[in-house]
């Protein structure tokens, strides 16, 4: 199973810009300890920073593939910065918007943006900002050898990117 | 017409420190110009081409881009040549070569023990910004 944070790509702009989407749902075990009821406290399931950070850098990563046609090994080096604003419950829906800052050969930078949509409120609402820096590895080797195949872009990543509907934007 | 004068000294200077503050997140007073951005300020790898990417953007103006290009402010490509490093060494090409592409960062310290390892440790915040001084007026 591939850990993946997005359920579906909602717009993409080449070499600027991704929007992808995750539906948040209580059948995800985590949810349970995070947090559970303790003492008098009730039951608390709130979506962790630290997954709001890896869905934010998995939306960005793939436009920042996408730029090479997924042939780099684009690799989260850097989180410049996180903050964020409001917690995530189950039933909301978290939307990412990445956008690509600069690109050269050895890497990129890009800004995510991160919104949710509640049905109690009917309205979207913003829940935080982050700035993220990619590498290309084989840019950067440093003398380490990494292996010829793109483990980050494998077949499998790509048959799910599909399945969360890049194809729609990329197919001619 | 602000942006069409050239900036001060020190008007780089700030303008660095925002950036490196903003970087690595250090503290602005620990921007000395004597910092070295590894050993005082703690810049690891990727931090290179994050430093690159905000000056771009930082001095960049819609007439006249800010570019720097791959090995222009960090020599990283150049010392990958067998000729210019010898037993983790640089040899004395790779000095004279680091004093033409780079005269931003003084070698008069880093050559009396050349070792590549402590190259790194030549890049002062001072350097920095005699670099950006220099390509801003180019």
């Amino acid at each position: 199973m591939r850990w993946m944070w997005i359920d579906q790509v909602i717009a993409f702009e080449p070499r600027k810009r991704l929007v992808a989407v995750k539906c948040v749902s209580l059948a995800e075990e985590h949810l349970h300890q995070h947090f559970a009821a303790k003492g008098d406290l009730p039951p608390r399931p709130v979506m962790p920073s630290s997954l709001l950070l890896e869905g934010m850098a998995q939306t960005a990563g793939i436009l920042v593939g996408s730029v090479h046609d997924f042939r780099e090994k684009v690799v989260l080096a850097k989180v410049a910065s996180a903050v964020f604003d409001r917690d995530i419950l189950p039933g909301e829906t978290v939307r990412y918007d990445a956008t690509i800052e600069r690109m050269d050969d050895m890497g990129a930078s890009a800004v995510g943006v991160i919104d949710r949509f509640s049905f109690v409120d009917n309205s979207w609402a913003p829940v935080g900002r982050v700035e993220l820096m990619f590498s290309h590895l084989d840019q950067n080797r440093a003398g380490t050898e990494f292996p010829e195949e793109n483990f980050v872009f494998g077949e499998n990543f790509r048959t799910l990117l599909e399945g969360a509907g890049l194809k729609r934007f990329t197919a001619r | 017409m602000e942006t069409m004068m050239a900036k001060s000294r020190e008007d780089i200077e700030a303008d660095v420190r925002d950036v490196l503050v903003d970087a690595l997140g250090v503290d602005e007073d620990d921007v000395v110009p004597t910092a070295t951005l590894k050993g005082d300020l703690g810049a690891e790898s990727i931090d290179y081409l994050d430093i690159v990417f905000r000056l771009e953007k930082k001095f960049s103006l819609p007439e006249k881009p800010f570019k720097i290009a791959q090995g222009e402010l960090f020599p990283e490509n150049l010392m990958t040549d067998p000729s210019l490093v010898e037993g983790g060494k640089v040899t004395a090409k790779g000095i004279a070569l680091l004093k033409t592409k780079v005269p931003h960062v003084d070698v008069s310290e880093f050559e009396k023990n050349p070792e590549i390892s402590k190259l790194p440790n030549h890049f002062t915040v001072k350097s920095l910004c005699d670099f950006t001084q220099r390509k801003l007026s180019a």
